[in-house]
């Protein structure tokens, strides 16, 4: 270990069993590493399972602010025999293992090419706890504690994080940080601390938060002022409503009766839960659920039904792996035609497309406004990725002067005014019509609101002549909304490009360094990051101007391609689609190395040649 | 095609407390076939929805698919309706619910759309008690799609097409008992003098509220064989006893022999009179009604009338502690926490 040490740039990876407590003691190390003020990225691998299964955590720390996922694991934690054999194979050449020696370690599993550090992680445990709970728990802490000797971790850092986990819980800070001490005790009588592999305190995160994109799509419902979130749980959707109602508990009851200013309602079905979301926002609430996949394809009749009745909604849509039950704790993107075009007959819906928890937060309120504005669905599509990761990302923001946007909505003083009101009338021709809120006027503005075919005034209708009417101006609402849906982002090199890269949503991070590592081997590509459907025209003008297109997408289909080539006429010859759907985060090595080959091979590859990363 | 009716209406019409005439409950004249039992309900329910004098335009009116379903086009024109999808009214008035805690909601439903598609919908919005009148127009029948059984068709019931219903029927009424529902009432379409009075009951009662109403298709359901005709539930009806319901701000007459009935006062002041017939039931006892049911369907007969009520049962909002205001007129200061508070969350992620 001579040679200069590797400071802020690794990968580690915590083998644990679900359900035995380490997700809070590994959450504590990227904490640590973001309060050392040094870019993390951490992300689960977890089981669809509540306990015995193995769970991993892989943390990827870096100076340089790449977050996405990195190939190649420099530390493998294992505290889970189960997964030992994989979790030895899994550690890179000269990388380290760390384990618990307390049982010599199989034979079988010796390698000659890694480093191993044993940490008697149950021989300590049973030398200072009694309860078999306590043995379990602190375990955790302890390994967290060695490698705060090992990496060189600020000791500071973690004690902080301990007092502020426990708030409220006092008792229970002394013990914790007992258990990090015993840790780090053992590792720096037994080792020659640090590694050559090391952390140094940096300040490269700024004012940026840690946060995961559920938690930011449920205080964005908060801030946007939506009272009725109807749901049915499923992974990876589920903890946006928690965070919902977590954040309700706090800010929206009544100080004095105690009485709450929100409705969660647990819905029988997701198809319940878009029923009441439609009924609620018909009736001139913010609503919205939030799902996966499966409910996504059980309310697809009423997202036709609000497409086509023109009752604002919002669904959030956390894409994991499909399909069918898929891999439900696995990330994709591939719910994207799916919401698209969600219902039969024809339909299309508006999509925002956050990349980070931030604009998650922005997006989900967003959402209301757009929702309301155009009067038709607006799904969200996040994944289990940025979902159920914390990522760093800018800190929120609320401007104070922001009014909510509640779109055409007569109040009975306009309604008195008007001569003769007609519910989808387009007064405005921009595709938009007026709605009236029931109960807003004793005898003017009430309509009959349907899923059936009707006239500018709501009445019921089969003539083709008002139905082919109807059809068009919803497809002038939806050129509207070309101009107020959230544009693309541009990435631009200050030399011209011949090569450009598209990508959207968790794709970010890793197309970001891909983009970077390009430019050191000269090849120079510029990106657009998508962010909203429908499509603006700069993404028309930015695969004219560039020669070659790369897509990059996390699903076998390329269904991002198929929109594209859909919504705009592009030529599907001018889209390589790089496409990677194994489940786990795409990673900036993987968008490289296609781009490089496909590159390389004389012809730029046709149509039918996309590159596929599932494994 | 929808017709208007039209809006000339006699000045001698009656007024009803806030100075509304029927014609002010009315809306587009029918489309169903003539004779239709679906047509006799939206005819109580305008009856009623006058007599009570309930303001048109706080009610609301949420339904499913199929003719039953159509209905809400032909009432209360002057409010707001909402022609779901079919089996999800339910859901649909749920969210409805949620949003505005002081309308009225009156659902209609079908068989096919509450005791098919939509069983489960309807179990779960009894279960949460949400504050409605929920009208199932029951013919035991698909009209819509042209006369196929239903699931509440009654085993050996003959379609007109001559086919025989083997499988047993679901019965909802049975169910929302089952369920815990604090209103639970059958009445028949061409009964009119029962009908009424238990809508108004209904609508007054907090909570969700079931009229099962048999009500005869008569292009597909009106035959002979069928127990969802006509003659067959007239001349196989047996009632709970008489029953009349009496608004808060209307004195009580003294029709009935005191010493049989039973006053129910609901939550908003008016009351129930229940006037006793029949030992055996006791619409206030959840046990004794599933009982009583049971007994008059094993003699072949069906039992109408208001079959259970329960003044006490919390409905959704209460269950909620959601606040008075309607969640839908809460304003952005009310809701919005602003960018302090914001600042401080954005500490706690650091
Ligand atoms: C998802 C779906 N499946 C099937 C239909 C076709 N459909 C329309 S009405 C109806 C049955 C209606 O029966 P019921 O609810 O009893 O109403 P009725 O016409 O008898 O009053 C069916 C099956 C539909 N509209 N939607
Ligand atoms: S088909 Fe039957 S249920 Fe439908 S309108 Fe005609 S009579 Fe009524
Ligand atoms: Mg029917």
């Amino acid at each position: 270990m001579s040679a200069s040490p590797i400071v802020n740039d690794l990968v580690i990876r915590f083998a644990n069993v679900n359900g035995t407590g380490s997700a809070s003691a590994n959450g504590l190390f990227a904490k640590a590493v973001f309060r050392m003020g040094i870019p993390v990225s951490p992300k689960n691998i977890f089981p669809s399972n509540i306990q015995g299964l193995p769970t991993w955590y892989e943390v990827r720390v870096s100076e340089k602010g790449y977050l996405g996922r990195r190939e190649g694991l420099d530390i493998v934690v294992s505290v889970n025999p189960q997964s030992m054999p994989q979790d030895v194979r899994s550690v890179r050449e000269e990388g380290y293992f760390l384990y618990d020696n307390t049982k010599p370690l199989d034979i079988r599993l010796q390698r000659n090419d890694i480093h191993y550090i044993g940490l008697p992680l149950t021989r300590i445990c049973l030398a200072e706890y009694r309860d078999p709970r306590q043995r379990l728990l602190f375990k955790n802490m302890i390994y967290i504690g060695a490698l705060a000797a090992l990496l060189d971790i600020d000791f500071s850092v973690l004690k902080n994080l301990v007092q502020d986990q426990f708030q409220g819980k006092e008792k229970l800070i002394a013990p914790n940080i007992h258990a990090l001490e015993l840790g780090c005790q053992y590792a720096l009588e037994h080792f020659d601390c640090p590694l050559g592999l090391r952390l140094e305190k940096r300040d490269l995160v700024g004012d940026r938060i840690l946060m995961d994109g559920n938690a930011a799509v449920g205080l964005g419902a908060i801030y946007a002022g939506a009272t009725v979130a109807a749901w049915y749980p499923i992974t990876p959707s589920t903890s946006v409503v928690d965070s919902f109602d977590k954040y309700c508990k706090r800010l929206r009851i009544d100080a004095g009766s105690g009485a709450r200013k929100y409705a969660i309602i647990q819905a029988e079905d997701e198809l319940a839960a878009m029923g009441m979301v439609i009924g609620a926002s018909w009736n001139g609430a913010r609503a919205f659920t939030a799902t996966s996949g499966p409910g996504v394809s059980l309310m697809s009749e009423f997202l036709g039904l609000a497409y086509f009745a023109e009752v604002p909604a919002v669904l959030v849509d956390v894409q994991r792996a499909g399909p069918s039950t898929g891999m439900p704790t696995r990330t994709q993107q591939s719910d994207i035609l799916a919401a698209a075009y969600a219902s039969h007959g024809d339909t299309r819906h508006v999509l925002l497309i956050p990349a980070t928890p931030k604009e998650c937060f922005d997006m989900m309120a967003e959402a209301f406004d757009l929702a309301e504005r155009l009067q038709t669905p607006v799904i969200l599509l996040s994944d289990l990725d940025l979902g159920m990761n914390d990522h760093v990302c800018d800190p929120l923001s609320w401007p104070d002067d922001r009014v909510y946007d509640r779109g055409k909505v007569l109040d009975a003083e306009q309604l008195d005014e008007l001569e003769r009101y007609g519910r989808y009338l387009d007064v405005d021709e921009d595709g938009i019509c007026y709605r009236t809120i029931p109960g807003a006027h004793p005898t003017r503005g009430a309509f009959f609101t349907r899923g059936s075919s009707k006239n500018e005034f709501a009445i019921y209708t089969e003539s083709d002549e008002d139905y082919a009417k109807n059809m068009d101006r919803l497809v002038r609402k939806w050129n509207t909304a070309k101009s107020m849906v959230p544009e693309p982002i541009f990435y631009p090199r200050s030399e011209p490009c011949r090569i450009g890269v598209i990508f959207f949503g968790t794709s970010t991070a890793s197309t970001l360094e891909a983009i970077e590592r390009l430019a050191e081997e000269s090849i120079r590509v510029e990106g657009l990051r998508l962010r909203a459907v429908p499509f603006s025209e700069d993404v028309e003008r930015f695969i004219e101007e560039h020669e070659e297109v790369f897509l990059v997408e996390q699903n076998r289909d390329a269904q991002m391609r198929t929109l594209l080539v859909n919504e705009l006429g592009v030529n599907p010859q001018r889209l390589h689609a790089i496409l990677h759907y194994d489940g786990m985060p795409i990673t900036a090595r993987f968008i490289q190395q296609t781009i490089q080959s496909q590159l390389a091979s004389a012809d730029t590859p046709a149509m039918d040649q996309v590159a596929e990363g599932g494994r | 095609m929808t017709y208007l009716r039209p809006a000339f209406a006699h000045p001698d019409l009656p007024r009803n407390e806030l100075g509304y005439t029927r014609k002010d409950y009315e809306s587009a004249l029918s489309t169903l076939c003539a004779g239709c039992g679906h047509d006799s309900i939206s005819a109580a329910v305008v009856q009623a929805c006058h007599e009570t004098s309930i303001e048109p335009h706080k009610v609301a009116k949420v339904s499913g698919i199929g003719c039953s379903s159509k209905t809400p086009t032909y009432f209360l024109g002057n409010s707001h309706g909402f022609n779901s999808v079919h089996g999800r009214m339910p859901s649909v008035a749920t969210g409805a619910a949620a949003a505005n805690r002081e309308l009225t909601y009156i659902g209609v439903s079908g068989d096919g759309d509450s005791a098919s598609i939509g069983i489960g919908q309807f179990a779960h919005a009894v279960r949460r008690n949400v504050n409605m009148l929920y009208l199932v127009e029951n013919n035991g029948c698909y009209g819509l799609t042209k006369g196929q059984d239903s699931a509440t068709a009654e085993v050996g019931s003959r379609s007109k097409a001559g086919s025989v219903n083997q499988l047993a029927p679901i019965d909802l009424v049975s169910m929302a008992l089952e369920l815990g529902a604090g209103f639970v009432a059958r009445s028949f379409s061409g009964d009119k003098a029962q009908l009424v009075p238990l809508i108004k009951a209904a609508i007054a009662h907090r909570g969700f509220a079931l009229i099962d109403v048999i009500s005869p298709c008569v292009t597909f359901n009106n035959n002979p064989g069928s127990t969802k005709s006509y003659d067959y539930v007239r001349e196989h009806m047996n009632t709970t006893g008489h029953f009349d319901f009496v608004p808060m701000h209307q004195e009580i007459t003294a029709q009935y022999p005191p010493g049989s009935s039973k006053e129910v006062t609901l939550h908003d002041g008016s009351s129930v009179h229940l006037h006793k017939l029949d030992d055996t039931i006791d619409p206030l006892d959840r046990r004794s009604a599933l009982h009583a049911l049971q007994e008059y369907k094993a003699s072949g007969k069906i039992l109408t009338g208001l079959i259970f009520m329960d003044e006490d049962s919390q409905d959704m909002h209460q269950v909620m502690n959601t606040c008075n205001k309607p969640l839908n007129q809460l304003t952005q200061s009310d809701l919005c926490p602003g960018n302090r508070v914001l600042q401080d969350i954005n500490d706690s992620l650091r």
